[in-house]
């Protein structure tokens, strides 16, 4: 991962959600241009919904983690590439 | 309806709740099959059950809300009958009905009687026209101040604006007269917007200082109907109760009959048989207001069972199996003091985030007048995939004094490491003086969060 990357990780341990809502479109896809603290994915922890944001402006490099697969607490999730 | 004396039950549940039911189901001499998905394996209500049946992954949406394959597994089984316990299916009418089409009878209300419960503005259409107040305000959304101002001046002020698409505090501002509303309106209005994208707002009457009351009823087939008193669950956060206690330090005797009499009424309205809960919002001047029905067994049931010394789950087996109520409204009483804590996998000192993971220590309390609802021990890993409540720490003393102190000891007694838990945040509330003096409304955590909270 090169200096001009960011890794959004996960904040607890649940469920890796890549849409709002099951049946909705992923919220992100590889490729796409997302804006600072454009929601890039959901955690489902103990019913618990989290959205996860983007910290900078950039463009989704990777995701890393199939949509409601489990993840542990601090686990990488979407890789960002900065600009 | 004809009685069927059950001897198998399924229980289509996991956690502290399944673990309740199969040790009802064990005392009246019934079998028990528990179900269970990939992350329960080695869970207690699988040990517990004298058979156990795999239906599907973690994620419960293919396992605990899968009707197909609880049905199934009742079938293959041979139950009698389906136990929901609360969350998941209980309040599902679909699934009720499908165990009515499997020859499974379905310890709860019927569909019908579920559906009719759950759609809450034809509940209270209902309820409303049989005389039953519930909290007055706008219908639909207000189109204008000036109709803001009518519908206030009708029930009356202090009023409260909400935002219809709104929740956590956001987009809520209180008046107290004409004046107030009109900034309110303008103000409301543009925060729901700038939060939810929805300018509309909505009006009901504010309610001071209000205590979430509840009342547990029992009603057979028969059109025997009885209330068990009530339970007070003010202490919530973000809707979500915390601590519960029978009776109410703000009921006395005569608000509890009210209550309870309306609650009857209530459960006849709505044809409700089983046993359920009619939830109350009650102001300072001891007015209550209708919220809802819970057509299922609740969380804090326990508390009720200790200041009575009814067995809710038995009574909810006897009742389904088509017995009469046998007890009369008289011969229920009220004796001395029960609380009720939720102990949550959750970290009070980070706003109260999940905390799952694996237990690594664990002692229990335990000693006179002190009871444990739990599915957890140690070893055990708690999955992030449920509900964070672990356990509920209950006590019984002969009044609320001594089991404040008695809630103390046990909490002080309560050892669990690997995870965070709610223990200090109970810890702290039961030091505070408002709460020892009985002084609460459904705010109190805000205003206990603003004089220190964040210290544990």
């Amino acid at each position: 991962m090169g200096s001009n990357t960011y890794t959004i990780t996960s904040p607890v341990m649940g469920t890796f959600y890549r849409a709002s809502a099951p049946g909705e479109k992923p919220l992100v896809e590889v490729g796409q241009k997302v804006d600072a603290a454009a929601i890039v994915c959901m955690i489902e922890s103990m019913k618990i919904f989290t959205e996860l944001r983007a910290d900078q402006p950039g463009t989704v490099k990777k995701i890393l983690v199939e949509n409601e697969e489990p993840v542990m607490k601090n686990q990488e999730l979407i890789e960002i590439e900065i600009g | 309806m004809a009685t069927a004396q059950f001897s198998k039950i399924l229980i289509a549940n996991r956690g502290e709740i399944a673990v309740r039911i199969i040790r009802a189901c064990r005392e009246m001499g019934i079998k028990t099959v528990a179900v269970f998905s990939d992350a329960d394996a080695d869970a207690l209500h699988v040990k517990y059950a004298d058979e156990a049946v795999h239906i599907g992954p973690a994620l419960s949406r293919k396992s605990y809300l899968n009707i197909d394959r609880i049905i199934q597994a009742g079938k293959d089984t041979g139950a009698d009958a389906v136990h929901p316990g609360y969350g998941f299916l209980s309040e599902n009418a679909d699934f009720a009905n499908a165990c009515a089409d499997n020859q499974l009878i379905f310890i709860g209300p019927s569909g019908e009687c579920i559906a009719a419960s759950g759609n809450k503005s034809a509940a209270r259409k209902t309820l409303t026209a049989a005389g039953i107040a519930t909290i007055p305000g706008s219908e639909d959304i207000i189109s204008s101040p000036q109709e803001a101002f009518e519908i206030a001046a009708q029930v009356g002020y202090p009023v409260i604006l909400k935002a219809s698409g709104g929740g956590g505090g956001r987009g809520m501002r209180i008046a107290y007269d004409k004046n107030e509303l009109a900034d309110a309106v303008a103000v409301a209005s543009g925060e729901a917007r700038a939060a939810f994208g929805n300018p509309d707002l909505y009006l009901e009457k504010y309610i001071e200082k209000p205590r979430h009351i509840e009342i547990q009823i029992l009603a057979d087939h028969f059109g025997n109907r009885i209330h068990l008193g009530e339970r007070e669950c003010s202490i919530q956060m973000r809707y979500q109760k915390l601590i519960e206690e029978s009776p109410s330090p703000f009921v006395d005797p005569e608000l509890r009959n009210k209550l309870g009499q309306t609650a009857i009424q209530v459960a006849g309205l709505v044809g409700y048989t089983n046993a359920g809960t009619i939830e109350f919002l009650v102001d300072k001047d001891k007015n209550f207001y209708f919220m809802e029905v819970n057509a299922r067994v609740q969380v804090e049931h326990p508390v009720t069972e200790l200041v009575t010394g009814i067995d809710i789950v038995q009574q909810q087996i006897l009742l389904a199996q088509g017995e009469p109520l046998a007890l009369k409204q008289d011969e229920v009483q009220l004796n001395g003091w029960s609380l009720e804590c939720r102990i949550n996998a959750a970290d009070p000192a980070d706003n109260f985030m999940p905390s799952p993971g694996e237990i690594t220590h664990l002692i229990l309390p335990a000693g006179p007048g002190v009871r444990v609802d739990t599915h957890i021990f140690n070893p055990y890993v708690i999955s992030p995939f449920y509900d964070s409540l672990i356990g509920k720490l209950v006590v019984w003393a002969r009044d609320r004094g001594m089991a404040i102190k008695r809630m103390q000891r046990a909490l002080a007694e309560f050892q669990i490491e690997g995870i965070k838990s709610t223990i200090p945040f109970h810890q702290q509330v039961f030091q505070d003086a408002d709460f020892i003096r009985g002084d609460i409304d459904t705010h109190f955590l805000e205003k206990m969060g603003r004089s220190g909270l964040s210290g544990i």
